[in-house]
């Protein structure tokens, strides 16, 4: 069967959606209703959470194969499987989704009032399309998963909003939505002339370079919308803005990792040639991302629109790093996700902390915070140093690693990922200098309270993770140093394979 | 010993920090103060085993990172030049912990400076252990929080903050040159460790990336990282605007420790700096220029702590120089000596500056001294010994860099020399100039200030009173050691001096005339200020107005900050708002809103025709049937 003796991803992927429906069944008194649907909510995902740590103890570290695996025939006929497993990219971001969604539920535990049970429910069916997506070994049981993420996220945004919330939910999902289109299009022609979906199959699978092409662009649109790349970024601001607190954290945390994870799954190791081919084209878009998201994120006023854009900056790391094809980069573009998954979804908290007491993101409206809240103060200190990347904490060692990787392709790359380390401590620290430093000239502020216990447990996983992943990464590092060095050599080998082609 | 010399300030920290709300301020203030004195202690042994025994260790914690052929760790690396700055920190940062007990005392949150005063000296303590590339990194970057963090300790002050923000931004532009340092040095070494780059150097030294010698390209991009921290000649221009931190974080900071970073990481680098000619120029012509810059500048400014930035600034392009000659020897020793003097003057003015009641401005000062005698007193010790003069520490370090600058017999050798000699005289000069100001004539101040005026309390003149023996005997006793006969055996391998250039040698075959000049140039920048301003303190005023372009120049700073304010920071506020409303609002999100609104219109427009009247319907029947059978007509 597998390492653990009974289907764990599966599980894994599924509990969620018990939980879901337990919800869906309670009744009664409207308070008591949402009470439950709290705690329900919470214990389901911290259950899953505690089920998803047997993958951090028992994955093997030592081979770059599936691990966990899960087979069931689907539709044989077409060749498609139900098929899970994890591999050295894949493992962590289901621990990273399950990790972040219980601090997404205590998150709103206070901040949704309205409609809590849908609420509830619609987090816990996103978290089951999440690991779905990343434990997904079939082509078409990505697809579907990575499709079904839209319609709880779409929900989030368009239903427990902001102001403008129908006009983010409905810019969010026509921009994913026409990406994955053209992604469809694709897997049909990969199934068309492999004649299967199945990921592992199709990367022994040898595909002519002019199909390459025409496959990458059709991926790339996917995905590039989802990480995202500049420049179809701009629904992401909008729909970090009026999403909640909690729906910014999953949407920074985890949505954006997906079109990322789906250029390591998909275009590098099917599409090795074309993805060498159009390398200078994504480093091109991905330094742009960092000067211009950053240049963008320095004129705003509101604090979540300028966490937003930095995420797009971040992510310009992330793509850069991928497409150096070396095992710096890409060690380093994978570990930059995980970090900017813990740091912008702690940043996203704490901007709902002081919005949930101030109701106000301008960043003008604040000052002087430290004063009154410094416990806080420290907090947002401490993340707002692993978005500057400072060495110790999270953000460095992945950015550290691609700018070595970078460097080894071309050291002007590399200059420009690293113009981001400036920019980025200028608009994080403008941020940080003008809400919490400063006069306290409002009154309304000298009120406010320090963190609650509730939210002290929220950040202290967030805190522990982000100081463990900077001063000893190495123990996440050693999750997909393996199959990172594998895809590095299968991708080297598929160029000299396609250079000796070239030269008969 | 070795683990905690560096850890326990972190300890300091963290209890102070964490607890300090629970323990109550004075057990939080003390408790970083005898976390600093325990790692002082074991700083001063291992200094005394590892320089003085001759016995380097290296004690590895933890790997950090290991990506593919990149492995590096945690680890505390000792040898002689770790234990020379160890020793130095650890002792310095103690005293000066000692003393900002007294200074901060009516501070409303004095565990949080004494939680980051002790946090930066733990990041700068890893800074110098390390053993490679990455963990200096990790405290170079760690020094430069805590620096951001201590400059703006006032929080309230919007100077402040500007300031902060100003240092940690600067620095960074420096990182980036560091950090694309440290990606060529794995490009070309394929390691960052210390001890595998250095073994590796000389067979590397032809090495060539993209056409340029790959070891002065690193040379280069190491010393630009090193500008920053060391707040040299184009990115100097936060090391004033530090001042905003309180005095005690400026006599730590940015006098003794911190800014000595980049310094420090040429010594470290010797090995391959020594490998790129062309690199150590440009640090010689650098260190040079910014040493004569500071220096101008240092005498027209008015602010006393200022002056004292400055002269800072200028003595670190001393350092530089003698680095960049291969007298990595002197530049230590510089460091070194200067270490306790410029912690002295800071902690000195610092000291003036709690007597007059805040007032920083030395035009507002004089007529001082007889009230307070031993702050009068340590600032003549601390004055003499950034002067230059005989038996006080900076003649024998200061010397030595001036003697091989000549001895280099080289034209950028020659430039530092000249540089070294006329900022000498004005050092000397501008630390006479705040002497007197500060201290002598009519006093300046209001009746209320000088009624006030006192002299500190023990616990400020104890950490005083050791650092002037500090800047008086450091000099003469350690000579020997850091640059004298018993070089060899003290530095014990740490610093690399290139066989064929023989500059150890050479330095003590250097010019006679030499350390005469140099005395002569000092006593008369001081006779100059002692005329200017005792004698005939009505002259400097009539000069100022003789020249005031040059005079408003040097006020100003050269422009430096109005140049770049100009060419960098308005121009990226411009272009952010460009890029956000005209890329973003109108154009990128133009186009699918613009579709999206198109749609719109058509369906509008497609539901007008439905209109539900029969002749419409059946006219558009016979247009359709018209053009369809001529369409078929034409096409047969």
């Amino acid at each position: 069967m597998n390492a653990a003796g009974f289907p764990l991803l599966s599980i894994l992927t599924f509990l969620p959606l018990v939980g879901a429906l337990i919800i869906m069944t309670l009744r009664g008194e409207e308070a008591a209703v949402a009470a439950n649907a709290r705690w329900t909510a919470l214990w389901t995902s911290l259950i899953t959470f505690g089920l998803s740590l047997i993958l951090w103890f028992r994955f093997d570290k030592s081979t770059a194969d599936f691990q966990f695996v899960e087979r069931v025939d689907w539709l044989p006929e077409f060749g498609i499987s139900y098929a899970m497993g994890v591999d050295g990219i894949s493992v962590l971001f289901v621990l990273l989704s399950t990790a972040l969604v219980p601090l997404c539920i205590m998150a709103s535990w206070e901040s949704v009032q309205k409609r809590v049970r849908e609420y509830m429910v619609a987090f816990l069916v996103l978290l089951t399309m999440m690991v779905g997506m990343f434990c997904a070994m079939d082509l078409m049981l990505f697809y579907v998963f990575f499709e079904a993420v839209l319609i709880p996220m779409f929900l989030i945004i368009g239903v427990w909003g902001g102001a403008r919330r129908v006009y983010a939910a409905y810019k969010f999902f026509l921009y994913t939505l026409l990406g994955s289109v053209l992604m469809l299009l694709a897997i049909i022609a990969l199934w068309f002339s492999a004649g299967t979906t199945s990921i592992p199959e199709l990367a022994e699978f040898d595909i002519p370079f002019a199909m390459q092409v025409w496959l990458f662009l059709a991926f790339f649109a996917s995905f590039a919308v989802k990480v995202p790349m500049w420049p179809v970024h701009t629904w992401l601001p909008d729909a970090h803005v009026e999403a909640p607190t909690a729906g910014s954290v999953i949407l920074a945390g985890v949505l954006l990792k997906m079109g990322a994870y789906g250029f390591l799954r998909f275009s590098l190791p099917l599409l090795p040639e074309a993805s060498a081919y159009f390398a200078p084209f994504i480093y091109v878009l991905s330094i742009v991302a960092v000067v211009y998201t950053s240049l963008v994120a320095l004129a705003q006023q509101d604090m979540k629109k300028l966490i937003a854009y930095s995420s797009v900056a971040h992510m310009g790391i992330v793509t850069l790093g991928i497409f150096t094809f070396n095992q710096q980069g890409i060690e380093g573009a994978l570990f930059t996700m995980l970090a900017h998954g813990v740091v912008s979804g702690a940043l996203f908290l704490c901007v709902g902390v002081l919005y949930d007491r101030v109701h106000s993101r301008e960043i003008l409206r604040y000052g002087g915070v430290a004063k009154i809240m410094p416990a806080y103060a420290l907090v947002f200190m401490l993340f707002t140093m692993g978005s500057v990347a400072l060495p110790g904490t999270a953000g460095f060692p992945g950015e550290f690693l691609v700018i070595l990787g970078a460097w080894a392709v071309n050291p002007w790359v590399a200059l420009g990922a690293a113009t981001g380390m400036v920019l980025g401590a200028a608009y994080m620290l403008f941020l940080y200098r003008r809400v919490a430093f400063g006069k306290v000239t409002r009154d309304d502020l000298r009120a406010l309270l320090d963190l609650s216990p509730r939210e002290y447990a929220t950040f202290a996983p967030l805190i522990l993770l982000t100081l463990w992943m900077g001063l000893y990464p190495q123990s996440f590092l050693s999750f997909f140093s393996v199959t990172v060095s594998q895809m590095v050599n299968s991708h080297q080998a598929a160029m000299q394979a396609a250079s000796r082609l070239a030269g008969l | 010993m070795f683990v905690g010399a560096v850890f326990f300030p972190l300890l300091g920290a963290t209890i102070s920090g964490f607890l300090g709300r629970w323990i109550g301020e004075r057990a939080a203030m003390w408790s970083t103060v005898i976390c600093m004195a325990l790692a002082a202690f074991c700083g001063v042994s291992a200094f005394m085993q590892v320089a003085m025994g001759g016995q380097p260790t290296t004690e590895v914690i933890v790997t950090w990172m290991d990506v593919g052929d990149l492995e590096f760790a945690w680890a505390l690396r000792y040898d002689t030049l770790s234990a020379v700055m160890v020793g130095m920190v650890t002792f310095i940062s103690t005293l000066i912990h000692l003393y900002s007990v007294g200074y901060m005392s009516h501070d409303e949150t004095r565990p949080r400076f004494f939680a980051y005063l002790s946090l930066f000296t733990f990041m700068m303590l890893m800074l110098v252990t390390a053993d490679n590339l990455v963990q200096l990194f990790f405290g170079w970057e760690g020094v430069g929080l805590a620096s951001y963090l201590l400059i703006g300790y006032w929080y309230e002050k919007e100077s402040a903050n500007a300031a902060a923000m100003k240092a940690f931004i600067v620095n960074r532009v420096g990182d980036v040159a560091f950090m694309l340092g440290m990606a060529l040095t794995f490009f070309i070494f394929g390691t960052l460790e210390f001890d595998a780059i250095f073994a590796a150097a000389s067979a590397r030294a032809n090495d060539t990336f993209a056409g340029l010698p790959a070891l002065e390209l690193i040379g280069v991009l190491l010393f630009l990282g090193a500008m920053g921290k060391s707040a040299q000649l184009g990115l100097h221009t936060w090391l004033p605007d530090a001042m905003e931190g309180p005095t005690p974080v400026s006599a730590l900071i940015h006098a003794a420790t911190m800014v000595t970073a980049g310094v420090f990481l040429m010594c470290r680098m010797s090995p391959v700096m020594e490998y790129a000619p062309v690199a150590l120029a440009i640090v010689t012509v650098v260190g040079a220029s910014t040493a004569i810059f500071a220096a101008t500048i240092g005498c027209v400014q008015n602010d006393i702590k200022r002056i004292i930035a400055y002269s800072t600034c200028s003595q670190l392009g001393y350092m530089f120089f003698a680095a960049g000659v291969g007298l990595y020897q002197a530049a230590m020793f510089h460091l070194f000596t200067h270490a306790f003097f410029k912690a002295l003057l800071f902690l000195g003015a610092g000291s003036v500056i709690h007597a007059m009641s805040d007032e920083q401005d030395i035009r507002r000062m004089g007529g001082i001294w007889k009230k307070i005698p031993v702050t009068y007193a340590v600032m003549w010790i601390g004055s003499l010994a950034l002067a230059g003069i005989p038996i006080f520490a900076g003649y024998y370090s200061k010397d030595a860099i001036l003697e091989g600058a000549i001895a280099a017999n080289s034209v950028v050798g020659t430039y530092a020399f000249a540089c070294g000699i006329l900022a000498a005289f004005l050092t000397a000069f501008y630390s006479w100039r705040l002497l007197i100001l500060t201290f002598h004539g009519k006093p300046r101040a209001d009746q209320h200030t000088m009624d006030h005026v006192h002299e500190s309390p023990a616990v400020m003149l104890i950490p005083l009173l050791l650092l002037a023996v500090g800047a008086v005997a450091t000099g003469f006793t350690f000579a020997p050691y850091f640059i004298g006969d018993m070089q060899e055996a003290f530095w014990n391998g740490a610093i690399f001096n290139l066989p064929a250039k023989h500059m150890m040698e050479a330095l003590h075959h250097a010019p006679h005339w030499v350390p005469t000049v140099a005395k002569i140039t000092a006593v008369s920048g001081i006779a100059l200020a002692v005329v200017l301003y005792g004698l005939f303190p009505q002259v400097p005023g009539r000069i100022a107005a003789a020249v005031p372009g040059l005079y408003r120049f040097l006020l100003n700073k050269w422009y430096f900050d109005e140049l770049y304010d100009r060419i960098f920071v308005q121009p990226a506020k411009r272009l952010a708002g460009v890029f956000w409303q005209v890329g973003d609002v109108r154009i990128i999100d133009g186009m699918p809103n613009g579709a999206a609104a198109a749609v719109a219109g058509t369906a509008r427009g497609a539901a007008r025709i439905q209109t539900g009247r029969v002749a419409n319907y059946a006219f558009a029947m016979i247009i359709g049937l018209v053009l369809f059978v001529s369409l078929f007509l034409l096409g047969r």
